[in-house]
């Protein structure tokens, strides 16, 4: 393979990226040494167990990945503005539809989510971390340089270009010979592992190191909806690497699990992405639907209504998510049962969704509202949500889905579901939750701006989508002709995303303004907040509680303080155990993207060589001894002090 | 559940019993009945099953100690999840066109 093969070239807004990403690296390489920085970052950051660093990790990563799939996305919005334009051509802009979805859903929503919950559940059931801190690091590893080999792919080599579902036969060999799809099957291979093990370690932290008394129906909103969530990882997840490594085989080794040549089935492929891919949707919602009922209720300073629905109706969806996957392909040609069966199971799906769109309002009702930041964004969900809601009402009922499947209709619900749905959730969480990470809320005024024009920005960009859609528009066109009355509406569309990125720029503004100039002196409790993770001090202290707290009801910390419980006693300190810092995760992490990109270029002796890395990072894990250490009374007792004054 | 329970154990006389007249019922089926080998297949088959939850229930203990009943919510949910994969993926590839030619 010669240099010009490997490199992407000829295209200017490619070697302009790559200029940029050479110029970025060395930049960053040079501030860390200018700062003499490195042994710092990895031995605060790299090298971390703590479950809220590692958070911290995945929302940095999470917010790079917006921006990325967010450039994607406009110029898109850029090339559709008017008809005609070639500012992108087919091949590129096939590329960028495939890793804008790619992204903005596996390596945007997940780590956000993975991110808040990873700072949050811990600290929301009243524990010091989660159940394996070492896997915990991993898994971030092995996300962030799966995101990173996915991500290289537009100058190395050449991005997936068979869309973000890549569908065979499209992305077998056959027709699409190049290395790009290579990242596909690679790169999500990798993050899948990742993603798996982060939902093994979230079951077994949320059962079995919740505080005590806190019993199944004391668990806080948040953290059921990340329990169930885990536990759909661990179903889905699965189907999803099989498919991968089917995929895997196909194009690296001529199989033909999805090519017809020698007796596949590329709907075998749709089959069993779609099996992953539906719950998947369910597992980036979930969470967001646990961060609402958090935010309404503490800013609604009412417990969340109808708890019990809630709680039933979010082990509803676990279970009818697996139900529905084929509504995703109705028009491939099965038979009416098949049709008409999946058609009621994903209308059945509206139900439990439904029941918890009404206890968010009647939680709001007769409430004192509070707008805060995070409060806007759960209010400016329940509606846009909806919208996406019965859109997908409308694209369940198979009949009428003929006319729908694949127009740009499509691509509005599906937009109007995932960004008011986890997007704004994110928002929310991050205003709601930040305090609790750095010690500073985020400006609630530069925060308007923020929410405004996103949220105008969101609306101009996707609604116009539904009528170009009813009008015909097929989704995935780089071009179209004048004259089919979509100018307008695209147009329209292009300026809302412009909107929508300045909204984007406004986070970017309130989290640098925010770091230089907001007040420290908050308290621990800025919110008035309900739940355990605001009884400890803020930001929380590396080991989350000097006494785990007890629990007697839903909304502890809201009883604790009505009761006057809040304060610590000095006899009920004692050396807290913590686990000690590894360098096998990010070590297991950076040898499987070395082994990965080899096997995206089909470099079969040098992947094999290099797996040699993955080995000793698992045999070095193996023999590691280490069983952490204590802190002991005296540390507590000062950290304590810090922020409570005088401990009883 | 965590309890230990004395007096008569019921639970094992049951299952015991249980068990026997299954499998006395399936020794039946197999060589005193005139059915087909396909049907005979299904009864004994449908038979195993039934046992095979008595004994999980009767002697191994699964709904006893402090996770008991997540060990049984965990194994009926994997249970759902095979057969809707593999059953459902299986209905969802050979009707429609597939089943066509």
């Amino acid at each position: 393979m010669s240099l010009d093969e490997f490199f992407v070239t000829g295209d200017p807004l490619i070697l302009a990226s790559q200029i940029a990403i050479g110029l970025t690296m060395i930049g960053l390489i040079a501030l860390v040494t200018y700062l003499k920085r490195w042994k710092w970052l990895w031995s605060e950051w790299f090298t971390t167990v703590d479950h809220k660093k590692i958070g911290i990790m995945y929302i940095l990563a999470g917010v790079l990945m917006f921006f990325r799939g967010g450039v994607d996305g406009l110029m898109m919005k850029a090339q559709t503005s008017r008809p005609n334009l070639e500012f992108l051509d087919a091949q590129h802009y096939d590329e960028i539809f495939t890793t804008h979805g790619v992204i903005m859903i596996l390596f945007m929503a997940m780590p956000m989510l993975i991110g808040i919950m990873n700072v949050v559940i811990p600290l929301q059931i009243g524990a010091r971390d989660v159940a394996f801190p070492k896997l915990n690091a991993l898994s971030f590893w092995l996300f962030f340089v799966a995101a990173m080999l996915f991500n290289v792919s537009f100058v190395i080599g050449g991005s997936p270009d068979a869309g973000w579902t890549s569908y065979f036969p499209l992305a077998g060999k056959e027709f699409t010979p190049g290395v790009g799809n290579n990242y596909y099957a690679i790169a999500l291979q990798i993050a899948g592992i990742g993603t798996l093990a982060t939902g093994i370690n979230f079951i077994v932290t949320i059962v079995k190191m919740r505080a005590p008394g806190m019993t199944w129906m004391k668990m806080p909103m948040f953290t059921w909806t990340s329990l169930v969530t885990s536990i759909i990882i661990v179903a889905a997840f699965p189907i999803f690497t099989v498919a991968l490594a089917y995929m895997t085989l196909d194009r690296l080794f001529g199989t033909h699990f999805f090519t017809v040549a020698a007796g596949g089935d590329p709907m075998l492929w749709l089959n069993l992405f779609w099996l992953w891919g539906h719950p998947e949707v369910y597992i980036v919602v979930l969470p967001a639907f646990g961060m609402f009922s958090e935010v309404i209720a503490t800013f609604a300073r009412k417990n969340l209504y109808g708890y019990k629905s809630m709680v039933f109706s979010v082990v509803g969806i676990a279970f009818l998510s697996m139900l529905v996957w084929v509504h995703h392909f109705y028009t491939m040609g099965n038979s009416a049962s098949v049709n008409t069966v999946f058609s009621l199971t994903t209308m059945m799906i509206a139900i439990p969704t439904g029941v918890k769109i009404f206890n968010w309002l009647f939680t709001l009702r007769k409430g004192r509202i509070e707008f805060s930041n995070a409060m806007l964004w759960s209010l400016a969900f329940i509606p846009c949500f909806t919208i996406g809601g019965v859109t997908g009402v409308m694209l369940a009922m198979a009949a009428a889905d003929y006319q729908y499947h694949n127009t740009m209709f499509l691509v509005a619900h599906f937009h109007y579901v995932l960004i008011p749905g986890v997007v704004f959730a994110v928002f929310a969480g991050l205003y709601y939750w930040w305090p609790k990470m750095f010690g500073f809320k985020l400006s609630e005024k530069i925060g308007k701006w923020h929410f405004w024009l996103f949220v105008i920005g969101f609306n101009l960009t996707f609604m116009p989508m539904f009528f170009v859609g009813l009008d015909g528009m097929s989704r995935r066109m780089y071009t179209y002709s004048e004259g089919l009355g979509w100018e307008g509406w695209l147009g329209f569309s292009a300026v809302g995303s412009i909107v929508m990125a300045a909204g984007f720029a406004a986070l970017c503004y309130n989290i640098y303004w925010s770091f230089r100039y907001a007040p420290r002196d908050i308290g621990n409790d800025p919110w008035n907040a309900r739940t355990l993770e605001w009884a400890t001090a803020t930001p929380a202290p590396h080991y989350n509680f000097a006494k785990i707290p007890e629990v007697t009801r839903l909304d502890p910390y809201w009883d604790m303080k009505k009761k006057g419980e809040t304060g610590l006693k000095k006899s009920d300190l004692k050396p807290v155990h913590m686990p000690s810092n590894s360098w096998t995760p990010i070590f297991l992490g950076v040898a499987f993207g070395v082994v990965g990109f080899f096997l995206v270029f089909e470099w079969f002796t040098l992947a094999i060589i290099s797996s040699i890395g993955i080995i000793i990072g698992l045999v070095a894990n193996s023999f590691d001894y280490d069983e952490g250490y204590h802190i002991p009374v005296e540390e507590l007792e000062e950290e304590e002090r810090a922020w409570r004054g005088d401990l009883k | 559940m965590t309890t230990v329970k004395h007096g008569f154990p019921w639970n094992h006389l049951i299952g015991f019993v249980l068990s026997i007249l299954l499998t006395l019922f399936a020794v039946f089926i197999a060589f005193e009945t005139d059915f087909s080998k396909t049907v005979i297949m299904w009864v004994i088959g449908t038979l195993a099953i039934f046992q095979a939850l008595i004994q999980l229930f009767m002697f191994m203990h699964i709904t006893e100690g402090k996770e008991g009943m997540l060990n049984v919510i965990n194994i009926i949910y994997s249970i759902f999840l095979a057969l809707v994969i593999v059953f459902g993926s299986i209905w969802v590839l050979t009707s429609g066109h597939s089943a066509i030619h």
